[in-house]
């Protein structure tokens, strides 16, 4: 556990030399002056895998989307609990079990005050996304969806955000609608307004596409649910790594996202829910730990949030999801947003430079996340002669087949940046990609 | 016709005329273009190996009592790939086919292509040409 005293150290990766103009009198202006300058080398440093060759080039790893790079105080982190702290937590008297059970919930408060939700207990601890959206398709499923009610989803959903609700509408009898995405990758939000009607139940959205990085208009889409008294699911794992996120101001019902995209360890996700919602939900596994009472002829449930947690829970994932929010903190969303935007606009700049590259939408906003194809070559070429360089980018269709059925191809390459990311690996990339052009003819 | 320890050989010698991989994968993406396309006909699910990121179509027929291959992709690499298969493991006796330790993979530097963990399916390509030669088998 770092103290806040490390914490603090976090001034560190602000380049101190941006900082000293003594004709700096308000903390605003040190903000603006902050935000430009987060140091990606410094930060480099904390991340040990980035520190590697591939294939006898320096690692470029540009599959952030997939899955991000752990820092060393996660690692450590998890290291430190399982050396000296682990214990089953929520059950035992004895010191150890408090301690972790203790340390677990601060977790929990960390993340209430990442996405800025009202309550603790509307923070449950899950495997992933996934399997958040799983609960709630089946809890939802159980309470509040009957044959006939429409469910919207849109065309740029990952299979994690359609697969789910369209085993609801099998059993249900429920019906599925998508609101169309243009071609440059934006939500048609007139065809959303027609979809929408009073027999909507769930609208249900990512709030950053994976494959394009659309980031998508959430408040408009809650808003318009609401007035249908419909509720609003966001799939929220591409957008917590890059942005902040007030599910206060989104006014969202539910909030889904993985640890491991936001540089904490895999097998831990997040499923936030308005308080009142999810008190009316059934619970989705039956377990210890999310009961209040058990005998043969009836189970009363644990108040919330243990009534969604079955199960001893992934603790250690759990602890080391907390350093991950610490590390993103002590940056600052400030500067990752600020960093990030600059590197987006950098490698859209030089990509679109190089002959033949054709950009897969091009959205109003968009996180760091870059889909093209390079002339005709099929996107596994490109990238495996990128991975003969040193470069990870992915290939295919991202789990989105809808999408790409939309634009008409089979799937794309995708570079997705993250903070440790810098404009020399931009220009490494777009290297990679013009020998892979040369090489592929 | 050589024997497919000869057609192995015979690759791994061109290809350790190329020191580093942009030869190597230059060498394997020329041999892929200079490929005849499969015919449309075969072009379809009935054909399609499953299990691979590109598109990688295989038609076998018996000729003269040997199996013959055929193969395509819609990713030139994978084609050079695929390609090198069928050139090795073409128009041989099932037997032989059968009991072939494909080497040459290893040997020629395009090994990564070939890891189950991959997600570009030419292990199943491999397997795929494995059964239609034991299915061809059972059938004589």
């Amino acid at each position: 556990m770092r103290t806040s005293g490390e914490r603090c150290s976090s001034k560190s990766w602000i380049t101190s030399t941006q900082v000293k103009n003594n004709k700096l009198e308000t903390l605003e202006e040190a903000n603006t002056i902050a935000v430009m300058a987060l140091d990606p080398n410094k930060i480099r440093a904390d991340f040990p895998i980035l520190d590697q060759e591939v294939n006898g080039y320096p690692l470029v790893y540009l599959d952030n989307g997939a899955s991000s790079q752990k820092p060393k105080a996660v690692i450590d982190t998890i290291s430190k609990y399982y050396e000296h702290e682990h214990s089953n937590i929520h059950r035992g008297v004895h010191t150890l079990s408090g301690k972790a059970t203790e340390k677990y919930e601060l977790v929990r408060g960390k993340v209430r005050k990442l996405i800025n939700a009202a309550h603790e207990h509307e923070i449950i601890f899950t495997r992933g996304t996934t399997e958040s959206i799983n609960l709630l398709a089946s809890s939802l499923g159980r309470s509040a969806i009957s044959e006939g009610d429409e469910i919207i989803v849109s065309e740029l959903e990952h299979h994690s955000n359609i697969v789910p609700w369209q085993l609801l509408c099998e059993k249900s009898g429920a019906k599925l609608k998508v609101i169309p995405v243009d071609d440059n990758g934006n939500l048609e939000l007139g065809a959303y307004d027609e979809l929408l009607n009073d027999k909507t139940r769930i609208v249900s959205v990512a709030h950053v596409s994976n494959t394009l990085g659309t980031v998508l208009p959430l408040k408009e889409i809650v808003e318009k649910a609401h007035d249908q008294g419909a509720l609003v699911v966001i799939d929220g794992a591409q957008a917590v790594p890059h942005m902040s996120v007030d599910v206060q101001d989104l006014n969202c019902d539910f909030y889904c996202f993985s640890s491991h995209k936001m540089f904490g360890p895999t097998g831990v996700g997040v499923l936030y829910g308005k308080e009142d919602l999810l008190n009316e939900l059934p619970p989705y596994h039956g377990g210890g730990n999310m009961i209040s009472r058990v005998t043969f002829e009836k189970t009363e449930y644990n108040e919330l949030p243990h009534k969604f947690e079955a199960g001893t829970p992934n603790i250690a994932g759990g602890m080391g999801l907390g350093a991950a929010i610490d590390y993103i903190e002590a940056l600052g969303y400030e500067n990752i947003e600020a960093y990030e935007r600059d590197l987006l606009s950098y490698a859209l700049q030089k990509l679109k430079g190089i002959e033949g590259l054709r950009l897969i939408g091009e959205p109003e906003e968009q996180a760091c996340v870059i889909s093209f194809l390079l002339g005709e070559h099929h996107p596994s070429d490109v990238g495996a002669i990128l991975d003969r360089q040193g470069i990870a980018v992915r290939t295919g269709h991202h789990c989105t087949q809808p999408l790409m059925d939309r634009y008409g191809i089979a799937g794309t390459v995708r570079a997705s940046f993250s903070f440790y990311n810098t404009k020399e690996e931009v220009d490494i990339l777009v290297a990679g990609i013009e020998k892979a052009r040369s090489m592929l003819g | 016709m050589a024997s497919i320890d000869a057609l192995q050989k015979e690759i791994i010698e061109d290809f350790s005329m190329f020191e580093d991989w942009m030869g190597k994968y230059e060498h394997l993406i020329e041999f892929g273009k200079s490929l005849s396309p499969l015919d449309d006909q075969y072009k379809t699910e009935d054909y399609e190996v499953k299990g691979c990121q590109a598109k990688v179509w295989l038609h076998t027929e018996i000729v003269d009592g040997k199996l013959v291959f055929e193969a395509d992709s819609d990713a030139i690499i994978t084609k050079g790939i695929i390609g090198l298969l069928v050139h090795v493991l073409s128009d041989h006796e099932v037997d032989e086919i059968l009991n072939t330790n494909l080497y040459f993979i290893d040997e020629i530097g395009i090994k990564e292509h070939l890891s189950p963990t991959r997600s570009n399916g030419l292990v199943s390509m491999i397997k795929q040409m494995k059964i239609y030669a034991l299915g061809y088998k059972a059938k004589a």
